[in-house]
């Protein structure tokens, strides 16, 4: 990766307060005031598309964790989502059907291969990152589509949503809602604070110069399989509650493409921000929403917005808010 | 599974690797010389295609088609190098990451815009519609010869471009140090200019040679662009040669692997459940192998010199 | 000045949520029906022959379905399961339909039939048709149009059968639809298959397959190669002379669909179909006129599907007289299927899946130059699926 990364807090000064404190604390408000929005409204599937926003917002600031810390791009994360999703589909068909076996499951299936996979992922840089997460990305695509016995590509029904130590907390959408509002948080507060500790600051160090960090005498490798192992985790908690939400597993919750959307919510939103993670996550499923609405082959629309931003707006969103806000800079 | 077989089925697998060269030789050059991720390759791809088919329609020969899908490929390629290409080189790799799937999005629902959703067809031209006899009921149609002749020629012209012209050098040079080729008074970004365009063309003339035998489609780029940065990758970015070798790996790998594990796997297992393995072992064997080479070599086989 | 411009931000982006939920003012008296169709990617023009298929039928009817005028809400599903439940949701809570018409294919089916069915909407298949919600899982507010996957292959198997085919080569893709493909052809075929290839899904040459077809040189192959893998299979097939000795018995692999692609290189295959556009009624031969002189192409059975779902409702509604809060009423009204059939002979299962015959067909080239697959032979007379006796609703 060359030196051109230009993230907000490189370009933009702004106040710590406004940045890290202001910006997320609007952005958590807003979602948690999206269900009396719904009831406002009397419209329902707002919820469904806020839990969306929000399920996917935990899988991109576990990605912008890895490419926005470390430098490391993954076009595999949906196989960790797959992979937490599955395991409360499987789970669930086996009788299992408590989030106290399938949450820990489906985080520790994910860490477990993250562990595994980033072992080797990390020899390399660069693209070559890039390609040999989508390979493993791939391998475990297809070990999905042919699981016969839990559907094969058909998918799986889950027959009801996870019961929280044996009780029905989650049957109702808000109730759903609300759980995944409290996972997003968890995972933003989770990732702010593994950034600005010491493990953070090694990581961002390596970023920027991986040379320098390892004469200081860090094995920086070994932070970042640290970090991929828990943004793999992250991914798959977010893989149990897409599960959750739409009681229904398939493999192509773990397709290359999907993988790829997760990049551009992170890029769109801003990268190494972990708030524009959310941002990007809504953006990306919001306009999808809105646009697909107005014009059916809305893609054609979206394709050129995504160049526009890229040549526009440095820093995805939340470089474009931070420039409003400072335009001298 | 007989030694004919066997012979047959190599020969198919290399085939398929020429033809996957052809696909990934122009994308190895962008990325090599301009370090630039461009996904928008497999549309261009599927861009070359589309456009030939149009052109038939209205020419009504195959090969005037090819000329004219030829240049209009070209010229698209530069128009959007000028409109987009041109802000992004020296830019983080993800920006170009980004800037390219959009340029995905748009061409892939553009041409469903321009030729609907339905998958079209190019003929093969008439003079080059027969086929040699491989074996006993087995009929090779020329025009995959044409394709494998096409193939090498891409190679051997690249090869010889890049290695003993002075254009090859300043592109060689220009992949180990752009500013300094610059700073000797050359004209970089006319260089850029010219790679990237010719990298476009190549994208395209590959999915005009490869249409008669495939349906053009919207979304046909999509995992052919896959496989062709599984290829590169494979091989080593920027590496012309470590592209070539690395398709023929990776379609002998690909076709005998559907071939052959099924049989395999007959040997170590009851033939039931080797009809279930087999197969996904057969779809992920490439994934197996890119993930193998580059764990042993982790720029790949040959990576280029200076990066 | 931050946090004004930022909350301009958040609310624009809330903003957008709210102009999604105020696009529902329509009137209360109308029919709502919600149409789900994959419309975007390669397997768009399914997608697209379905909704064709749906809006002629509406259009012929004058705009009304059961003497109530009708507003139709299209979602694109992507392909996408997950998607495909978000809008489904959408569907259900902001238009407020009454119907579901959709899914094409069979793992959008199987995501988007709990939301649907538990909210006690009609959901209407055009086209996908699992054994999943055929049997033990079946659900009286699911009704199929098409057919039993299942059946479709058992044609094929069928005719192999009778015609005293004796070798057979099975070529499917390694994916559920594939497996279940190769188990209704068997189910019907007892002579020997000489081999069984699960190719990967999207899979673009198929040489090393060509040549072990050659190599084997059966009666005749079977193919399920549905979209893109279908056409480039043809066109290769035929590339490689296997076409002119080896018979060609396939499903949902030439189809009005794909033949565009295809033209002479499916001349003379082989397909299994409950319908074909040269199916003589006069319904009909009135409906594949109106179709191409809409959309200047020939309709796919995905299209034919889907008009026979507007007809469907149409009668439904009609039998009711409009009153769609009696569940039950409407059940039995939807399960009468009262309506001329383009198909002709035409009735529910127990398991709301259609009695019906079904056609040996084969590609022909029409006198205005397009292509159509054309009637060979009657193979089922009245024939139902075999998962119907499982399934508890009577």
């Amino acid at each position: 990766m060359s030196g051109a990364t230009i993230t907000a807090s490189q370009t933009v000064p702004a106040p710590r307060l406004a940045r890290e404190i202001i910006r997320p604390a609007l952005i958590f408000i807003a979602l948690a005031l999206v269900p009396l929005l719904a009831k406002l409204l009397s419209a329902q599937y707002l919820l469904d598309l806020g839990s969306r926003v929000m399920i996917f917002a935990v899988a991109a600031v576990a990605l912008d964790l890895i490419v926005g810390y470390c430098g490391l791009v993954s076009l595999g994360h949906a196989g960790f989502i797959g992979l937490g999703a599955y395991a409360v589909g499987i789970l669930s068909a086996e009788g299992f059907g408590d989030a106290l076996i399938s949450l820990p499951v489906a985080v520790g299936a994910s860490m477990l291969f993250a562990l595994a996979t980033g072992l080797i992922c990390l020899r390399t840089r660069g693209v070559y990152f890039i390609m040999i997460t989508l390979a493993f990305g791939q391998m475990i695509y297809f070990i999905a589509t042919s699981l016969a016995l839990y559907g094969g590509d058909n998918g799986l029904t889950i027959a009801s949503r996870n019961t929280i130590v044996g009780l029905p907390l989650i049957k109702t959408d808000l109730a759903l809602y609300y759980m995944i509002f409290l996972f997003l948080l968890g995972t933003y507060l989770f990732c702010r604070a593994l950034v600005s500790s010491r493990f953070g600051r090694v990581l961002r160090g390596g970023k920027v110069n991986a040379i320098r960090i390892s004469t200081i005498g860090f094995d920086i490798k070994r932070y970042q399989l640290v970090a991929y192992v828990i943004s793999g985790g992250l991914a798959g908690l977010s893989g149990f509650l897409l599960a959750n939400s739409t009681e229904f597993v398939s493999p192509a919750y773990m397709s290359w493409q999907r993988s790829g959307e997760l990049i551009v919510m992170v890029i769109f939103g801003g990268v190494g921000t972990l708030d524009g993670a959310i941002i990007g996550s809504a953006a990306y499923l919001l306009s999808e929403a809105w646009l697909s609405g107005l014009i059916e082959n809305w893609k054609v629309v979206f394709g050129p917005i995504l160049v526009m931003v890229v040549l526009f707006a440095r820093g995805g969103l939340i470089g474009i808010s931070a420039k409003l806000w400072r335009p001298q800079s | 599974m007989s030694f004919t077989l066997l012979l047959i089925q190599t020969l198919n697998g290399l085939q398929l690797g020429v033809l996957l060269f052809l696909i990934a030789a122009g994308l190895t050059l962008v990325f090599g010389v301009m370090d630039f991720i461009n996904l928008a390759h497999g549309v261009q791809y599927m861009l070359g295609a589309y456009l030939a088919v149009a052109f038939y329609g209205i020419v009504d020969n195959f090969f005037i088609a090819l000329v004219l899908a030829l240049l209009a490929s070209l010229a698209f390629g530069l128009l959007l190098e000028f409109l987009v290409f041109r802000h992004l080189y020296g830019r983080d790799h993800l920006d170009q990451l980004m800037a390219t799937f959009g340029i995905i999005l748009f061409l892939n629902h553009g041409v469903r815009e321009l030729w609907g959703a339905a998958p079209l067809s190019l003929p093969v031209p008439d003079a080059l519609s027969g086929a040699v006899r491989l074996m006993p009921g087995m009929l090779y149609p020329v025009w995959r010869i044409v394709i494998i002749a096409a193939g090498f020629g891409v190679a051997a012209g690249l090869y010889l471009l890049v290695t003993y012209t002075r254009i090859g050098m300043l592109v060689r040079a220009g992949a180990s140090n752009a500013r300094m080729v610059s700073a000797l008074g050359v004209n970089i970004e006319l260089l850029f200019m010219i790679v990237f365009g010719f990298g476009t063309m190549l994208a395209g003339f590959s999915g005009i040679m490869i249409a008669p035998i495939l349906s053009v489609e919207p979304g046909m780029g999509d995992n052919i662009l896959i496989l062709a940065f599984v290829v590169i990758v494979i091989g080593g970015i920027g590496s012309i040669r470590g592209a070539f070798i690395a398709a023929l790996m990776i379609g002998l790998v690909d076709t005998l692997g559907r071939s052959f594990s099924v049989d395999i796997l007959r040997l170590v297992m009851a033939p039931s459940p080797a009809r279930m393995v087999g197969p996904a072992i057969a779809s992920m064997l490439i994934y197996v192998l890119m993930a193998v080479v580059l764990y042993v070599r982790p720029s790949g086989l040959f990576p280029a010199r200076g990066r | 000045m931050i946090n004004l411009k930022l909350t301009a931000a958040v609310a624009a982006l809330l903003g957008m949520g709210a102009g999604l939920g105020l696009s529902s003012a329509q009137a209360q008296d109308h029919l709502k029906v919600g149409l789900i169709a994959t419309l975007s990617g390669p397997p768009a023009v399914l997608g697209q022959q379905m909704r064709n298929g749906f809006t002629l039928a509406v259009k012929t009817l004058g705009g009304k379905l059961g003497g109530k005028d009708v507003d139709v809400s299209v979602a694109d599903d992507e392909l996408k399961p997950d998607q495909a439940v978000s809008k489904v949701k959408e569907l259900i809570d902001r238009d407020k339909v009454d119907f579901v018409v959709g899914p094409i294919f069979s793992n959008v089916a199987a995501a988007i039939m709990k939301p649907v069915t538990e909210s006690n909407v009609i959901l209407i298949s055009p086209n996908a048709g699992t054994s999943t919600f055929a049997g033990k899982d079946c659900n009286p507010n699911f009704f199929v149009t098409s057919y039993q996957n299942d059946q479709v292959h058992e044609v094929l198997g069928q005719y192999a059968q009778d015609s005293g085919l004796k070798k057979v080569i099975i070529v499917v893709p390694n994916y559920q639809a594939g497996k279940d493909a190769a188990a209704g052809f068997k189910h019907k075929f007892t002579g020997e298959i000489v081999d069984e290839m699960y190719v990967p899904l999207g899979q673009l040459d198929y040489s090393a397959e060509l040549t072990k077809i050659a190599a084997a040189s059966p009666d005749a192959i079977f193919a399920f190669l549905p979209g893109g893998m279908g056409v480039n299979f043809v066109k290769q097939y035929r590339q490689a002379g296997l076409a002119d000795k080896i018979t060609f018995l396939s499903a949902f692999t030439v189809d009005e669909s794909t033949l565009p692609a295809q033209q002479d290189a499916a001349l003379g295959m082989y397909g299994g179909s409950n319908w074909a556009p040269n199916l003589d009624n006069p319904q009909n031969k009135a409906f594949v006129d109106a179709y191409i002189k809409e959309y200047n192409a020939v309709p796919a059975s995905y299209a034919f599907q889907a008009y026979d779902a507007a007809l469907l409702i149409d009668s439904a509604v009609k039998e009711v007289k409009g009153n769609l809060a009696d569940k039950n009423a409407l059940h039995a009204a939807l399960k009468k299927a009262d309506f001329k059939s383009l198909r002709g002979n035409f009735k529910f299962n127990t398991n709301n899946y259609p009695i019906q015959d079904f056609y040996l067909v084969k590609v022909a080239k029409r006198p205005d130059g397009k292509f159509e697959t054309e009637i060979v032979k009657k193979v089922f007379s009245n024939y139902g699926d075999t998962y119907a006796k499982d399934c508890p609703m009577k």
